[in-house]
């Protein structure tokens, strides 16, 4: 399960770090919010990975670590804010420079 | 306290002089002449007190990195402040005279007195890093005095230069202080000068001294750093009488002296010291020789003499420091009247030139007979107190052994310097009041300045003259006193006295003087083999390398900052490879001890679903709809994942949030242009996945490499606190509202930030919309379809009913404020989805910035509640209540911070949503119509 699991977040990283590097912003947010999926499942990984052992407490014997749980719901919400944020930033530069390319201008070919 | 006095003055002084500039000119210097000559008396008074002890005030400023306000009072601090403050007031009334009417005379003195106020500071502080604060300031103010005339071009280079060199000095001596400080353990002057032998044998011992000398080097002019100097001399001469003669140029040497028990009496200070001195002494002497400008002169000569005293302090012996402090004091005194002198000639000549200035002695007899007891004095001629330094200068120079059989070094070129300052003085003497008559001056006829501007060079030439014959009867005391602070032992036997006796430094001193004589008269011969040399024009080669420098950070800055995004990013993603990389290096191996599970059939599928939906989402990215569904799959996926791990919570948040971010990039993507270029070269596509898949690789490793090992948790505490301090049975929603409130409070705040700021950057814009798809076909007019909305009026109730319960049982069960708000926020949404934002508006009357503003409120009231109850910051309190019908049930504060934490989530949401559905809008209702 463990060597699943990581191998299953190496390829989420590498291809939101593909997608980060693209040139139109689109890809970018796409990328990013890939990203932010790997990132929160890897600090999540962090407390270990448990089955069946919701941390409230009364409802079963064991608990998973329940501080990267409250670590990753905040990151989500902000992750959320984050990416309106850049799509928001990207749809104010479209108007003004009338290209979604990440550096505001067409490239010379 | 005192001591704070005597420093704090001078600051205090400029506000007088500014106060009382409004009366006119002579009030303005009389209002900056208080301060130092107050100053003078408290010192004056303080002398008595200390009686050759030190006397030290302490102040803890920041105790933890060793910096006090530690102020001390020895012999030789009240040298230099007694110089400072006695040639200070002097030059205030000089300056009074020299200074024309339209020139801005408080700004100089306000210039003037932050500049002696740094000075007292250097020499009086008892802390190292105190003094090297005032050290700096002492830059500072020379560079504002320098630059006075900011008109001038040369000025305000000259103003750069002194800058860049004294300051570059003063990194380096911040450096050596602190190497000395980590040696030592304290920065107290006190226990560093006891500390010598410590110092000394340590092995970083080398290097502060070095760092050190660089420090003193280049405020004291010392070569190869001689080269400000003679450009600071575009400052106004009152300004090159007190820093560049009399006080800041003096500093090195001052620190010399200083720090002389604790660094002193080692082969490399004998050798870098002495060597740097003797360099400068003779390149000094040579170079004011050749000179045109008087300024210049004197400039190259303070060079020399600079040099002389270095080299003094360099042959490390207790009669050279003895030397060495006294040739301070007399080359203060006549080198301070000999600029005023030469600005008295500049005041009423207009020239400095050497070869227009000729017999002015028929025209300002008495300026002629001051400047002339200055120069004789400078020259090193009996009966004047230049000649009682000099002689012992030479006596000393005969002594150290450090060279071997080549000792005799030294005492030859020490004389071959003297010749060229007696030559050089007799320049000065002779060229400008005699050799015939004066050429094409400016100013014609000259005639004698003001009165009061003769006075402060009246009174250093009288005390040129009394040290010269009467030394055990004026100077001796305060010399003593000051070389036994500054050896910080007892000091030698040593006798002022004018005659010694037939002895070998008396013959140097006459070759000195014949030598002088005898190179004044060759000196045509001389100056044609001067000016045939190549010329070194240091300011060029200092501006050269200032422009290399500024050139070489271009270059740099434009290889990392080229305006690519994908450039930077790729930086920076690499440079976080290369730390993970760097940081996992040790480990032995990345297989750790727990031993592997075995995965069941959902978490194979979940898997296998990420895998595919990952590598779609990269390679579909051109097709943006398609990929923003692959997308989708992946969020609902790691939802998934949340839940099978035991995380609801989480799972529930990421529910909501993937279809609040769905529903966010479908409503940008509409005025997104359609087609994706691909541009990306092969080389590109290439260093993209070598980083992409570099990253994966690590991310892989290091979570393989996490989870096969044992780890310590702080969870249990949680677990075992939750129920019993917080009152929850959902522990991560007692976390997020209770234990981390703080950090929430934080998050949520971020969060409306966020939203406002997509607010403003979304207030008045308007892009058109597309009017038809990819697919080339128009797009539906029918924009609110009649089953979404019939279904979402049935669903709103229902959805906010939801909210609600998720949001109350929050605190016990998967759920709270986090979760409820993002559920409300959908369900709003839907609702401008589903009829369009005008007619959701017309039932929505509430404002999303108020609701925002309102639950931040909340929420951090509700943490300062717990004040009223004398309980730190978001101490929950919570109890259980018997309610009629319900039963017992719990109430918590924390369930008002929950509440705070939905508003803020609601608001922020709809303000970001709500206000990008408007940018099309009004262009769309137009199209319409």
């Amino acid at each position: 399960m463990e060597i699943l699991f990581a191998i299953t977040l190496g390829i989420m990283t590498a291809c939101g770090v593909y997608l980060v590097l693209r040139a139109r912003i689109f890809s970018v947010v796409l990328g990013l919010t890939l990203l932010s999926y790997a990132v929160n499942l890897f600090i999540f990984s962090m407390g270990r990975l448990t089955s069946g052992a919701p941390a409230v407490i009364g409802s079963v014997a064991e608990h998973a670590d329940p501080l990267p749980q409250a670590l990753v719901l905040t990151a989500i919400v902000i992750g959320f804010a984050m990416t309106a944020f850049v799509l928001v930033l990207a749809l104010r530069n479209l108007k003004l420079s009338n290209t979604d390319h990440v550096d505001s201008q067409e490239p010379t070919p | 306290m005192a001591l704070l006095l005597i420093i704090l003055l001078p600051f205090l002084g400029i506000g007088l002089s500014r106060w009382w500039g409004r009366r006119g000119r002579s009030a303005c210097a009389l209002g900056a002449a208080c301060a130092p000559a107050v100053a003078l008396c408290v010192l004056l008074g303080q002398w008595g007190s200390f009686e050759e002890q030190t006397y030290v005030t302490h102040l803890p400023w920041l105790p933890q990195l060793g910096l006090n306000l530690a102020l001390r009072l020895d012999g030789l601090s009240l040298l230099f402040g007694l110089l400072i403050l006695g040639i200070g007031l002097l030059v205030i009334l000089y300056a009074r005279y020299y200074l024309s009417e339209h020139e801005s005379i408080e700004r100089f003195f306000a210039f003037f007195l932050m500049f002696m106020g740094a000075m007292l500071g250097v020499v009086l502080s008892e802390n190292l890093l105190l003094m090297l604060m005032f050290w700096e300031l002492t830059s500072l103010s020379s560079f504002l005095l320098i630059g006075f005339w900011s008109h001038n071009q040369e000025a305000r280079r000259g103003a750069r230069m002194a800058l860049a060199v004294t300051g570059g000095g003063g990194l380096a001596l911040l450096a050596g202080i602190l190497l000395i400080g980590h040696i030592v353990g304290s920065f107290e002057l006190s226990v560093v000068l006891q500390s010598g032998d410590l110092i000394r044998a340590h092995s970083l011992y080398p290097l502060a001294l070095i760092f050190v000398l660089l420090g003193v080097f280049t405020k004291s002019a010392q070569f190869p750093f001689h080269f400000w100097l003679p450009r600071a001399m575009a400052a106004p001469t009152p300004v090159s009488a007190f820093l560049h003669s009399a006080t800041m140029v003096k500093a090195g040497v001052f620190l010399l002296a200083r720090l002389y028990p604790a660094l002193a009496q080692s082969e490399i200070w004998f050798y870098l010291v002495s060597l740097t001195g003797l360099i400068t002494l003779l390149i000094g002497a040579l170079l004011a020789f050749f000179q045109h400008d008087l300024k210049g002169l004197l400039a190259y000569s303070t060079i020399s003499h600079l040099g002389l005293i270095t080299l003094l302090f360099g042959l490390d012996s207790s009669m050279g420091n003895v030397a060495a402090l006294f040739h301070i004091i007399n080359h203060a005194t006549f080198k301070a009247s000999l600029f005023m002198a030469a600005g008295i000639i500049d005041h009423e000549t207009g020239t400095r030139d050497m070869r227009q200035l000729r017999g002015l002695w028929r025209y300002m007899p008495h300026t002629a007979a001051l400047a002339m007891v200055a120069s004789l004095a400078m020259a090193g001629v009996p009966l004047l107190n230049g000649f009682l330094s000099k002689e012992m200068f030479f006596a000393e120079t005969l002594t150290q052994d450090l060279l071997g059989s080549f000792f005799w070094v030294i005492p030859v070129l020490a004389t071959m310097a003297g010749a060229f300052s007696v030559a050089y003085s007799l320049r000065f003497v002779h060229d400008v009041f005699f050799n015939g008559r004066t050429i094409d001056l400016p100013k014609y006829p000259p005639h004698e300045p003001p009165r009061y501007m003769r006075i402060p060079v009246e009174v250093l030439a009288l005390l040129c003259l009394l040290v010269g014959i009467l030394p055990a009867y004026t100077v001796a005391p305060l010399l003593a006193t000051a070389a036994q602070a500054s050896l910080n032992t007892v000091i030698p036997e040593y006798s002022l006295a004018i005659w010694h006796g037939f002895n070998l430094p008396l013959l140097m001193s006459l070759l000195a003087l014949l030598g002088g004589l005898v190179i004044y008269f060759l000196r045509n011969v001389l100056f044609t083999w001067f000016y045939g040399l190549p010329r070194l024009e240091t300011t060029q080669i200092f501006e050269q390398c200032i422009k290399s420098v500024v050139e070489t950070a271009t270059w740099v800055n434009q290889r990392l900052e080229n305006g690519s995004l994908q450039r930077y990013l790729s930086i920076v993603l690499v440079s976080m490879l290369v730390v993970v990389i760097v940081a996992t290096a040790p480990l032995k191996s990345w297989v750790g001890s727990i031993p592997h599970t075995t995965p069941d059939a959902p978490m194979i599928l979940g898997m296998l679903i990420l895998i595919a939906t990952s590598l779609g989402a990269a390679v579909l990215h051109r097709r943006r709809l398609v990929a923003l569904s692959v997308l989708g799959v992946t969020g609902l996926t790691v939802s998934l994942t949340f839940l099978y791990f035991s995380a609801p919570d989480l799972a529930l948040t990421q529910l909501v949030v993937e279809v609040v971010t769905i529903i966010l990039i479908i409503l940008a993507i509409f005025f997104m242009p359609y087609e994706v270029p691909a541009e990306s070269t092969s080389l590109r596509r290439l260093r993209d996945w070598v980083v992409a898949i570099g990253s994966g690789v690590m991310m892989s490793l290091l979570v393989y490499a996490v989870l096969t090992r044992p780890y310590d948790s702080i969870a249990p505490f949680f677990l075992e606190n939750s129920l019993v301090g917080g009152g929850g049975t959902n522990v991560v929603n007692v976390i997020l509202v209770d234990f981390r409130g703080f950090d929430t409070l934080g998050e949520i705040t971020v969060l409306a930030i966020a939203g406002l700021g997509i607010y403003g950057l979304l207030y008045g814009l308007h892009l058109a919309p597309p009017t038809k798809d990819y697919g080339g076909r128009s797009w539906s007019s029918d924009s609110h379809p009649m089953i979404l909305d019939v279904v979402s009026r049935m669903l709103m109730p229902l959805a906010l009913l939801i909210s609600a319960f998720v949001f109350v049982r929050g605190h016990n069960l998967p759920g709270g404020g986090f979760i409820a708000g993002l559920i409300t926020a959908a369900a709003l949404i839907l609702q401008f989805i589903a009829h369009g934002v005008d007619w959701t508006q017309k039932r929505q009357s509430i404002s999303y910035h108020a609701i925002t503003g309102f639950g931040l409120l909340l929420a951090t009231l509700t943490g300062l509640g717990s004040w009223l109850f004398g309980q730190p910051f978001l101490t929950t309190a919570f109890g259980h209540f018997h309610w009629p019908w319900v039963g017992e049930f719990e109430l918590a504060t924390a369930i008002l911070f929950d509440l705070g934490v939905y508003l803020v989530v609601v608001g922020s949401t709809l303000l970001s949503l709500s206000n990008l559905s408007h940018v099309g809008q009004d262009e769309l209702a137009k199209e319409i119509q």
